[in-house]
């Protein structure tokens, strides 16, 4: 069949344009549309408005941002997360939305709850109070972040206006070296084209190691594209989708999941399809990465040293490099791998999967932690099935804490805080001035790294870390 | 919301790149209803502590009142949280001005009523440059005519989206446009609701409220 130059966000926009205003901006409708607590200013506006929520069903909430990792059974300590809570509960129940409470037993990061119990399906179309959104663009779901003002109108009335967007494909070829993972990919590409290199744009995740990667690898590069400004990730579904979606509840069953796999293989971008700009990356050329400063972007090889402002390309970069630097309490030239660390943070949406605590795990068996190291896993699923493995036997043995499911460190807006001036090898998705507290400073890096820095102290390059041994 | 046609105010040159959301409001601001004043939180921790920005640009006096802040590449990126564009605009900010914003803070303020005008880096030099020959000085942003002009004569173009503009001109409640279209909205739910059941599962049925049994267990008995 000859093919008609559409893009896969081409054909899922199609699927869902309700309108087109005198603008061009489309009304799109949204299949499904996630939450969380911090969306509680929204549910009040809604009610002042005198206004309900239109598709209770669509609406899927589910408690993340703020809840406690540990001491659940004290309750929630903080008295306006506490409050948007229990308002947020009184609300769900009234209106029968899709919730998932603190209490349930599916608890977890929205994000990862979602991808597991199915709700997150190619070809959908998803729009979310969370940046973070992008991660479900994995699974080949349209998925966008969207802001307060967005949610209350996407409450309202089930749509979303979208003016038209242009579109970056991202391709990673080849295949990966041994020891680098999915969040190295990212970092790399975020370093190349900045953390403004994607604004504007959908991007399509593409190539061979892209279709190589497992579903918990492709969700931690969708997840961190809206680190460069992307409005939404995709990766088209292939046997790997399909194969992680069959038999999970909310997934369609019986003859129902042939025609939609049916549907969902022609989800793809035609080869003669245009994008407005294409990058390509060769996967071989990425080696485990962290980040020295206080933006995405500024990510290395471990094995490199810190660069010098000096070599930035412009005044103004100059100047951020070296703000960064005196925040992060590093000097040029300086070693990646001579920094040493205070504590290790093993989680969030990015890296809160089975997958990345078994990588985690398996470099924290070899050895005993000797800074504090905490482990969230991102959902109650999660960490059942790292229990049922053994997972959380040989993070303890090693010294890690092994904690309940939640954002946590990635923000801390539970209370799961940095110290000012503490240095953290972290899973998460920001290494921004104060995001994991007021003065903290944050390394990302993949959860094999972050184990590896629990162990010795410092950013350590897993690759060798064993070498001397 | 307030229509935005024409405004004249003190703007601010705060060209620094890549400026997050987490450094305009920190979370742990966040869960403040709508009536708090958020301009007691904007861009918290560099103006207050031991490790605040001694003479922050916005705390010095001749940028009191101010209602434009001049940017630079990737303001306000990050964190979807609107509450930063809150922050903003209880400070009394009506207009953003720089190359480039990011993307849900960008919708964030147009649904606001706070322009986002975007420039070529070269008009953020420029800008910056005579805002900081004279500060406190004044410029005059044109939204129907597309323009910003400085007090000594300078007028430069922007861009803006011609929805965005449409909706900014019009001081629009967008739930109300958008349900004029109900019977559009209902017909496409129809359509597909027939064609893709999968789209929209039954959540209750699935793995219901009602049933709240450990999902490894829903899962084995479907």
């Amino acid at each position: 069949m000859p093919g008609t130059g559409l893009t896969i966000f081409d054909r899922i926009w199609a699927r869902h344009r309700i309108l087109e205003n005198v603008a061009g901006e489309a009304l799109l409708y949204v299949d499904q549309h996630f939450l969380n607590e911090t969306s509680f200013i929204c549910f009040q506006e809604l009610e002042r408005l005198g206004r309900t929520v239109r598709r209770p069903k669509q609406s899927f909430l589910a408690m993340d941002h703020t809840v406690p990792t540990h001491h659940r059974e004290a309750g929630i300590p903080n008295a306006e997360n506490r409050e948007a809570i229990e308002y947020l509960d009184r609300f769900a129940r009234k209106t029968g939305m899709a919730y998932i409470g603190v209490d349930d037993p599916r608890q977890g990061i929205g994000h990862i709850v979602a991808s597991e119990i199915g709700l997150t399906l190619p070809g959908i179309l998803i729009a979310g109070d969370d940046s973070h959104t992008t991660t479900n663009g994995a699974m080949g779901a349209l998925s966008l972040g969207i802001g307060l003002s967005e949610v209350t109108h996407v409450l309202a009335t089930q749509a979303l206006w979208q003016a038209p967007y242009r579109k970056l494909r991202v391709t990673f070829s080849g295949s990966m070296a041994l020891a680098v993972d999915a969040k190295d990919l990212v970092l790399e590409l975020i370093h190349r084209i900045g953390a403004a290199g994607a604004i504007g744009h959908f991007v399509e995740f593409a190539g061979a190691a892209v279709s190589a990667l497992s579903m918990a690898q492709r969700m931690t590069i969708c997840n961190m594209a809206v680190e460069a400004g992307a409005r939404a990730a995709i990766i088209a579904p292939d046997e790997t989708t399909f194969a992680y979606l069959k038999g999970r509840p909310l997934a369609p069953q019986g003859k129902d999941w042939d025609v939609a796999v049916t549907e969902w293989r022609a989800l793809r971008t035609d080869e003669e399809a245009v994008f407005d700009r294409e990058v390509e990356i060769p996967a071989s050329e990425v080696a485990p990465t962290v980040t020295w400063g206080t933006s995405p972007q500024d990510a290395i090889r471990v094995d490199g040293r810190i660069p010098d402002p000096k070599d930035a390309g412009s005044a103004q970069e100059s100047a951020r490099a070296e703000a960064a630097l005196h925040y992060m309490g590093l000097a040029p030239g300086m070693r990646v791998t001579d920094i040493a660390i205070d504590q290790v943070f093993i989680g969030s949406c990015t890296n809160g999967r089975l997958e990345d605590l078994r990588a985690a795990a398996a470099i924290a068996r070899n050895g005993r932690a000797v800074v504090p190291a905490i482990v969230v896993p991102g959902s109650q699923e999660v960490k059942r099935e790292a229990e049922s493995e053994g997972l959380h036997l040989v993070f303890r043995a090693a010294g890690f804490e092994w904690r309940e499911p939640g954002c946590s460190m990635c923000l801390g807006m539970n209370g799961d805080l940095v110290e000012g001036g503490k240095r953290c090898a972290s899973t998460t998705n920001r290494n921004f001035m104060g995001r994991q507290g007021k003065g903290a400073r944050t390394h990302l890096m993949g959860p094999a790294m972050a184990a590896a820095a629990a162990l010795t102290g410092r950013i350590s390059d897993v690759r060798t870390l064993f070498e001397r041994a | 919301m307030e229509p935005f046609l024409r405004i004249e105010g003190i703007a601010v040159p705060f060209d620094r790149a890549n400026v997050d959301t987490d450094q305009i409001i920190p979370a742990r601001f966040i869960m403040k209803p709508r009536q708090f004043d958020y301009s007691k939180v904007l861009f918290h921790d560099l103006r207050n502590g031991p490790a605040a920005e001694p003479g922050f640009t916005l705390d010095r006096p001749e940028y009191r009142g101010a209602k434009i802040l001049v940017t630079a590449e990737n303001f306000a990126c990050g964190s979807a949280r609107e509450q930063a564009v809150y922050a903003l605009q209880d400070t009394g900010i009506r207009a953003l001005v720089g190359p480039s914003f990011g993307g849900i803070f960008y919708t964030n303020c147009i649904k606001n009523g706070i322009l986002p005008a975007i420039v070529d880096s070269t008009v953020v030099s420029a800008l910056c440059a005579a805002l900081l020959r004279s500060p406190g000085s004044v410029l005059a942003v044109d939204l129907p005519q597309q323009t910003i002009a400085t007090s000594d004569g300078k007028c430069f173009p922007f861009r803006i989206g011609e929805g965005d503009k449409a909706q900014l001109m019009g001081g629009w409640d967008d739930i109300t446009r958008t349900l004029e279209h109900e019977q559009a909205i209902l017909a496409h739910e129809r359509a597909t609701a027939a064609t893709a059941t999968w789209t929209r599962p039954s959540f209750d049925e699935a793995i219901g409220l009602r049933r709240p049994i450990p999902f490894a267990k829903a899962r084995d008995e479907r």
